[in-house]
């Protein structure tokens, strides 16, 4: 096994955050996973409030991992992809267990890419994986960095390939990535990630 | 859980050595308890405190809050407040009206407490509901906060301008029967809510980490406050609520909170499962 493959094994959680164009994306990247795959995976996707809970609707069928809302104070699942509810902030709190927040908006967002990242950084430390992809905003710049400061693993949508570039672009401006990749690349990274449950 | 994220329960880091002891010298300085509050907030709290304040780790600013007398008003104002919205989820209100209304209008008078006030728009908008509905005038507000300040706010009835679009919007889906701007005055940028609003209702300063029971009330409002506590804070905020409400009372809770993990789980019946409102065991 590589130097890089043992390093992604000490991944227990992903982060993922998108903006604009972030359906669309997820729709590539979520639906591409293995249901063996044991991390937990946490979304923060920007959607005008009304679009509330469609996420779930349309991402449960398409998905191999359960897909669910995050709801306060639970358990965190392997395996298991949890979405931010619209209008809260996700955070992850010490247990691991998920909480959630009304705390004033971050970079003019409520869920904040930001916010989910430090929080997991401060919980996971080195075994957090962070993701930036497509979105017209700098939501996530701060929290990417939060996670390399943690010692944890930055993946960054290639801007070129992103439909927005400004967000991968703004993440990129905070400092280096692990990985700057393509969706389909980070499909193929994604999956080599840990299928066994740690306990 | 492997050892390294399991260990994160004892504190390990600097940081939460020092969150410990500054929530204990919170505690027996001032008597505010936050304690039990859920960490993930309370820390992204304190940290963007520590900008606030000028100071680079949660000890200065510990030592600002014991030997400053002006940093812990200041200091609370980041811990407690939370930006709400009048008639926030409006789907909340509009079951309010539609499924909670009709049994409250069999009481002759009405007790209400909303816990956890902050700067009162839950509170204005509960006023103004029950004004719509007809029961305002035999009905009591019971608004509650630790933060002294924010009841001031609350009691004042004050707000930016250019929040009352979004707050006439919500209202509308709320199911209203007037207007919002028959209860405000707009001036300077500002919008001041009816003062006659204010008549029916008590701005007090209570705990729910520490403070008892004041009253018996017919409908607990407590929405995205206890998304900020621990297990065991919850439990102690639904074991007041519960024993606060008369029976059959109601309890209305933020749109992803729940009880169902609580000890109080069994004393209530899901009463409109969407919008959270629970109902009182009658016996």
């Amino acid at each position: 096994m590589s130097t890089q493959a043992l390093s992604l094994q000490r991944i227990r959680a992903v982060v993922i955050g998108a903006s604009a164009g972030g359906v669309e994306a997820l729709r590539n990247l979520l639906p591409a996973l293995p249901a063996e795959l044991a991390v937990p995976i946490f979304v923060v996707l920007h959607l005008p409030r009304e679009s509330r809970s469609l996420l779930i609707e349309i991402f449960s069928p398409l998905c191999e991992l359960q897909v669910r809302e995050a709801r306060d104070k639970d358990p965190i699942a392997p395996g298991t992809i949890y979405f931010a509810p619209s209008d809260y902030h996700l955070l992850l709190d010490t247990g691991p267990q998920l909480a959630l927040s009304v705390d004033a908006a971050v970079n003019f967002s409520r869920p904040s890419i930001d916010v989910l990242f430090e929080s997991a950084a401060d919980v996971y430390q080195q075994q957090l994986m962070g993701v930036i992809l497509t979105g017209s905003n700098h939501d996530g710049a701060a929290g990417l960095a939060a996670v390399r400061r943690a010692g944890g693993i930055t993946v960054v949508q290639n801007p070129s390939s992103a439909m927005v570039p400004e967000m991968p672009m703004a993440a990129l401006r905070s400092g280096p990535a692990d990985f700057v990749l393509t969706l389909d690349e980070m499909v193929e990274l994604l999956k080599t990630l840990n299928r066994e449950v740690q306990t | 859980m492997d050892a390294q994220v399991s260990s994160a329960t004892v504190p390990h880091k600097i940081f939460d050595i020092e969150l410990r002891l500054l929530v204990d010298a919170i505690y027996l300085k001032y008597h505010f308890d936050f304690r039990r509050y859920a960490d993930a907030s309370l820390k992204r709290r304190l940290t963007a405190a520590m900008g606030r304040f000028g100071c680079a780790t949660l000890s200065q600013l510990q030592d600002k809050v014991l030997h400053e007398p002006a940093v812990f008003p200041a200091l609370l104002d980041y811990l407690t407040v939370q930006v709400s919205e009048m008639f926030r989820d409006p789907t909340y209100f509009r079951s309010l009206r539609s499924e909670v209304v009709p049994l409250l209008r069999t009481y002759p008078s009405l007790k209400i407490w909303v816990a956890g006030c902050s700067a009162g728009e839950e509170v204005y908008s509960l006023a103004i509901l029950l004004r719509e509905e007809g029961l305002l005038d035999r009905s009591v507000i019971y608004a509650t906060d630790i933060n002294l300040h924010a009841l001031k706010r609350a009691e004042a009835g004050v707000y930016d301008l250019d929040r009352i679009a979004s707050f006439t919007t919500n209202h509308q889906n709320s199911g209203a029967r007037s207007s919002l701007s028959d209860y405000y005055t707009a001036a300077y940028g500002l919008a001041v809510f009816d003062k006659s609003l204010r008549k029916q209702i008590v701005f007090s300063d209570h705990s729910l980490a520490t403070d008892s029971v004041f009253a018996e009330v017919h409908l607990v409002s407590c929405r995205n406050v206890l998304i900020y506590f621990d297990r065991t804070l919850q439990d102690r905020a639904l074991e007041l609520f519960s024993s606060a409400l008369c029976r059959k009372g109601f309890l209305g809770l933020g749109s992803k909170e729940s009880i169902r993990f609580s000890g109080s789980a069994d004393a209530f019946d899901e009463f409109v499962r969407k919008d959270r409102i629970f109902q009182k065991k009658a016996a």
